[in-house]
């Protein structure tokens, strides 16, 4: 069996920022692998060492700068990773869900895995959306918000329970081969080892262009895309306590006294 | 080609708040068009459904009575047939948990370009959807140059539409291919029970992940059983076990309206304030002043959250274990 991982190195912005034309600038970005493919690794990884002869690939559409993310991956047992990008990716403006299910379709298509495990939402565009454009692009089924998952290979079919609203999970049987969308809390993911990392040194990081992939730069072609970035208004006009913690202690002491919160 | 067409959202026999702030945007955005809202109702007791949905500003209820509960399979090829008869310039979806279900897989299979967790939108001429970034930190504007757009909403963020309407309801007859269903839901399950119900409390600190390690926990511990509040926390904290289910607030947790709420080290993500917005009085300590939380609070401290628990800890007289 083969499980393909989508994973994502997502930008995050420090407190402080500022924002340079459509994008926050470059110096106030720090980068980590996305929380929810952290999940989406795990449960891959697991369900490998759970099972005979189960191969976990990563795919990632990303610079060079990704390979420090992709090599965590690996070193949390991720068997090798592929890593999509080239001039032309460069220079694109913003990769939106169509064009992102499309690369990533053609690697489903060259890799052929039995099960793809995204993450929900990537936490710096968080479209929420990736996953399940790709299951329909390739025509495979799917399973959106999936916080426990029981596999049966050989049957064919992945038993999950989707995480609806309110703490109200859905049962549902879903055909394989399947795209899921993995859910922070459906396993506790791993800290790379020391050991986990200088292997990962060793396994294959493969980079495809567009090309090697049978695509061409029309894929990048979008009727969607960014025109403005602002900090939203505040709507609330909030009181700020200040002076060092002892006094903004007191006066936070103050206020709740005011709201009728006593010594429990 | 104006028109809206907008998918409401219920589960086991109640329609969902989203179904009626769909009808709100939906509305402003076919209006913006020129066009008519159209709303469909996809399975379930649909009659009944259309009666309630009848509110102002709708033009059109499709009921369609395929199936009892949501399946991303029936729903995605119900969307996609009335999407061919209605033919509108914008099919506008929930960004639900089962948003997320279909919408990306009908765009894809209309061949029209999504733009997802819409905030606002304008008209003119351009469709341009305002939707955040970076965890909420920033907002931006999407253009979507194309004749046809597939747009899912943030829910509570429009207002609930209501009174009498007079919207024309007719049933559509899809044709559901059984072959193409490949999943099957079997039943729900209710979690996060427990003897703590959060949602009673009229005092709750609340915890996040800038608490960083499981030992510090009872720092806030220590703080809301001096305060005499209840502990709760955001998701991350409920993910990494640290506290059980039963305490995290939010979407997928406890929806809570506590006189205060004290938010630590959390925030502000839009599922999280989905679950705290309606708290009377709510109250932020957060070494960023730049997290979202603060455009929700009425009160922040921009300070070290080990630093000030402490120090508010005994300000009530009690003992800081940190
Ligand atoms: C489908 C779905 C459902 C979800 N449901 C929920 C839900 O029900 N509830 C929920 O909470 N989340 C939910 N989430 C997750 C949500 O998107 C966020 O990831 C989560 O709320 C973040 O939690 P947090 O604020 O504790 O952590 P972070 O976003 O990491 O924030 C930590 C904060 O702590 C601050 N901080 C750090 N150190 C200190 C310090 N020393 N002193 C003071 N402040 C400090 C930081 O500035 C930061 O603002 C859901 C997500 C999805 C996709
Ligand atoms: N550039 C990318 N490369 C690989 N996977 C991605 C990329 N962008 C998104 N994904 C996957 O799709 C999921 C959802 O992303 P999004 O739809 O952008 O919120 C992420 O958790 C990733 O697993």
């Amino acid at each position: 069996m083969k499980i393909l991982v989508t994973v994502k190195e997502v930008a995050e912005a420090e407190d402080d920022f500022e924002i340079d034309g459509l994008d926050i600038d470059e110096r106030y970005l720090e980068y980590d692998l996305n929380e929810w493919d952290d999940y989406a690794v795990e449960e891959a990884v697991t369900i490998a060492e759970d099972g005979d002869d189960v191969e976990v690939v990563s795919v990632t559409i990303g610079p060079e700068r990704a390979e420090e993310t992709v090599r965590m991956a690996l070193a949390k047992g991720v068997d090798r990773a592929i890593r999509v990008w080239d001039d032309d990716l460069e220079s694109a403006d913003m990769l939106d869900v169509g064009t992102k299910a499309d690369i990533l379709a053609a690697v489903v298509e060259e890799e052929d895995p039995d099960l793809v495990f995204s993450g929900v939402q990537a936490n710096d565009d968080g479209f929420g959306a990736t996953g399940v454009a790709l299951a329909e692009v390739v025509d495979m089924e799917w399973g959106a918000v999936v916080n426990d998952l029981d596999l049966d290979a050989e049957g064919g079919v992945a038993h999950v329970h989707r995480e609806l609203e309110g703490g109200v999970e859905e049962l549902t049987d879903i055909e394989l081969p399947a795209v899921l969308t993995i859910q922070t809390g459906i396993n506790e993911p791993r800290y790379a080892s020391l050991r986990g990392i200088r292997q990962a040194q060793r396994k294959p990081l493969d980079v495809q262009g567009l090309g090697d992939l049978g695509l061409d730069a029309s894929v990048l072609e979008s009727a969607v895309s960014r025109t403005a970035m602002f900090e939203p208004e505040s709507e609330s006009d909030v009181t700020v306590f200040e002076g060092g913690a002892e006094e903004e202690a007191g006066q936070l002491a103050d206020l709740l006294r005011d709201k009728g919160v006593v010594e429990g | 080609m104006t028109d809206v067409l907008a998918v409401t959202e219920h589960r086991r026999g109640s329609l969902r708040d989203v179904s009626f702030e769909i009808v709100t945007a939906g509305r402003k955005l076919a209006d913006a068009q020129g066009g008519d809202l159209h709303l469909a109702v996809i399975g379930g007791d649909v009659e009944s459904f259309a009666d309630e949905l009848n509110v102002e500003g709708v033009d059109t209820i499709h009921t369609v009575a395929d199936g009892e509960e949501f399946n991303h399979d029936v729903y995605t090829q119900v969307v996609e047939q009335l999407y061919a008869d209605v033919a509108p310039t914008t099919l506008l979806l929930p960004n639900s948990v089962n948003g997320l279900d279909y919408a990306p897989a009908v765009a894809e299979r209309l061949d029209v370009p999504i733009v997802t967790d819409a905030v606002g939108f304008d008209h003119d001429g351009t469709l341009e959807v305002t939707r955040e970034m970076y965890a909420s930190k920033v907002a931006t504007t999407v253009e979507v140059d194309a004749d046809e757009a597939v747009v899912t909403i943030r829910p509570s963020e429009f207002a609930k539409a209501e009174g009498e309407g007079s919207a024309d309801v007719q049933s559509f007859d899809a044709d559901v291919d059984e072959s193409a269903v490949r999943s099957t839901v079997t039943g729900f399950e209710e979690v996060g029970g427990g003897d703590v119900d959060i949602s009673e409390a009229d005092v709750l600190v609340s915890v996040g992940r800038g608490i960083e390690e499981e030992e510090n926990i009872e720092l806030v511990e220590a703080l809301a059983e001096t305060l005499g509040a209840t502990l709760s926390s955001s998701r991350p904290i409920v993910d990494a076990g640290w506290l059980p289910k039963n305490r995290q607030v939010g979407q997928s947790g406890k929806v809570v309206t506590p006189k205060v709420y004290l938010a630590i080290g959390i925030s502000g993500a839009v599922q999280h304030v989905a679950g705290m917005k309606g708290s009377e009085t709510i109250v932020a300590i957060n070494t960023d002043p730049n997290a979202p939380i603060n455009d929700l609070a009425d009160y922040a401290i921009h300070d070290d959250l080990f630093d000030v628990v402490p120090a508010l800890i005994e300000e009530f007289g009690g003992e800081s274990p940190l």
